[in-house]
């Protein structure tokens, strides 16, 4: 673990992966230190962020002195049913070397679980996919994809949230809802929570 | 009658503003809140209103709103010249607007963004948690537009204290602004950092609440490859693969995949989100909190 200062009011911990990290986001998030206002989860990284009379010194000891929790795993399993006809389906199948239905058989045969979010209220990065599914960006993102719309970019897959531009490769939709002002917490996906694809027929 | 505004022209863009919503970053929420939160909370304590209370953060002036019962207000950060039903009042001071009166915010000389508040606070319904508008994310009450109705909430206990507020108005020539180097400097080419520090940097007309697209000397990536994705700050100065770094204001994305050079103290934040295209910002280099006690531990690799 390296703690590094990230200006005046948020420090950045480096953790040696994604298991590490969402073992410490357990922990922190759970019982933040006094002055933490938010914990922010990312690939391999925290971010905390301070309040102003956050004593930086006694945080950091706090971080150093954590015990990783036990990630939200199973007890926190969702389904995604999805129609796999998205746009970029059949790119996807030549980029990887499988069919259409090898992607889709890839894709909800290994249950991927949220690394973290960002981009967009209710978007998760989900990780631990099959990794012949490993596919870049388009070259020129979309203006406008469509809520609910399935994707999947590096090693990573995601559904967005909302209406959004977008640069992901898209190869189904979902009607799952996956941000809702009226539900506690909004977002249906959260770091560590696990995710099955379900094969939906139109 | 409730209390309440009524928005006749919003100028170039007006939200309400609190003072965010943190806490919720694991969700993919970003804070947001007062572009410039010392003018913002300097606003609410001229009317007596919590520090936190809503208010009106108008950019470039041009907000024309009509008051539905009267109120003490104020504006602070961009001093926009204004008027009462015609009549002058001073920016950085607390004073009446009578029930049916319109308040006009003009073109402020200096400074960007000014911030309105009303006695008792604009009480729009929170998200989350807060009034703010997050411009990113479309979180929080749309951005003002004329017809719309703001219900003000009631007074507060405690009475305006201060007729005039003893602060300067933003700046109109370079912005000195502390910034804590990292924490990836070190994807910078060496020299990226000295060159941030030598040169004066000059807002773009790329700006909005997100963050300032800046232009001047390009910082040359050290060729480490791509950042994975990490959480980003108000503040900081994000270096895309162009060179040209951009500084994040309140509406930032959550995380982010370019490094961060530096980032701009919190206390300076403010003044940097005053500064207008074509002012120049000049970086002066400022020490990390430190993080460790007198007897530093080892750390691990």
């Amino acid at each position: 673990m390296r703690i590094l200062p990230n200006g005046d009011r948020a420090l950045l911990v480096e953790l040696p992966g994604q298991e590490a990290m969402l073992g410490l986001y357990t922990a922190l998030a759970a019982a933040p230190p006094p002055g933490v206002t938010d914990v922010v989860p990312a690939a391999r990284t925290l971010t905390l962020l301070l309040g102003p009379s956050a004593d930086p010194v006694r945080i950091a000891a706090a971080v150093r002195g954590a015990r990783p929790g036990a990630a939200a795993g199973s007890a926190a399993a969702v389904e995604v049913p999805v129609v796999y006809d998205g746009p970029d389906l059949a790119d996807v199948a030549a980029r990887t070397g499988l069919t259409p239905g090898e992607v889709v058989a890839a894709h909800t045969g290994t249950p991927w679980r949220v690394a973290f979010t960002g981009f967009a209220p209710g978007f998760g990065y989900l990780d631990g996919g099959d990794p012949r599914l490993d596919v870049p960006r388009r070259g020129t993102p979309r203006v406008r994809v469509p809520a609910g719309a399935v994707g999947l970019a590096g090693r990573f897959s995601g559904v967005y949230p909302v209406d959004s531009p977008g640069g992901w490769q898209l190869i189904g939709r979902t009607e799952a809802v996956l941000w809702d002002l009226d539900r506690d917490p909004p977002a249906l996906l959260r770091p560590g929570v696990e995710v099955r694809f379900v094969r939906r027929e139109p | 009658m409730k209390r309440g505004l009524d928005v006749l022209q919003s100028g170039l863009l007006a939200t309400v503003q609190d003072l965010g919503r943190p806490g919720h970053a694991a969700l993919g929420v970003g804070v947001a809140g007062a572009a410039d939160p010392d003018s913002f909370r300097l606003a609410n304590r001229a009317v007596g209103n919590a520090e936190d209370a809503a208010a009106i953060e108008a950019t470039f002036g041009g907000l024309h709103v009509r008051f539905r019962g009267g109120a003490f207000a104020a504006v602070t950060g961009a001093p926009a010249p204004l008027t009462v039903d015609g009549r002058a009042v001073a920016p950085f001071s607390v004073f009446h607007v009578p029930d049916g009166a319109e308040l006009r915010m003009g073109t402020p000389p200096s400074g960007l963004r000014s911030y309105l508040a009303v006695r008792g606070g604009i009480a729009v319904p929170p998200v989350l948690g807060s009034r703010s508008t997050d411009t990113l994310s479309g979180l929080g009450p749309a951005p003002l537009k004329p017809g719309d109705l703001l219900p003000v909430g009631p007074p507060p206990r405690e009475h305006p204290r201060l007729d005039v507020l003893p602060v300067a108005a933003p700046p109109a020539r370079d912005v000195e602004l502390r910034a804590i180097p990292g924490p990836r400097a070190d994807w910078l080419a060496p020299g990226a950092l000295d060159a941030l520090f030598a040169s004066p940097y000059a807002v773009t007309s790329e700006i909005d609440r997100v963050g300032m697209r800046l232009d001047g000397p390009r910082l040359e990536h050290a060729g480490r490859g791509e950042l994975p994705s990490e959480g980003t700050v108000t503040g900081a100065l994000q270096v895309p693969p162009s060179g040209l770094p951009v500084l994040f204001l309140a509406d930032h994305p959550v995380t982010g995949g370019y490094p961060v050079i530096a980032v701009v103290v919190s206390a300076d934040v403010g003044r940097a989100a005053q500064a207008r295209p074509g002012q120049r910002l000049r970086f002066r280099p400022h020490p990390a909190p430190p993080l460790a006690g007198p007897r530093p531990r080892q750390e691990g690799p």
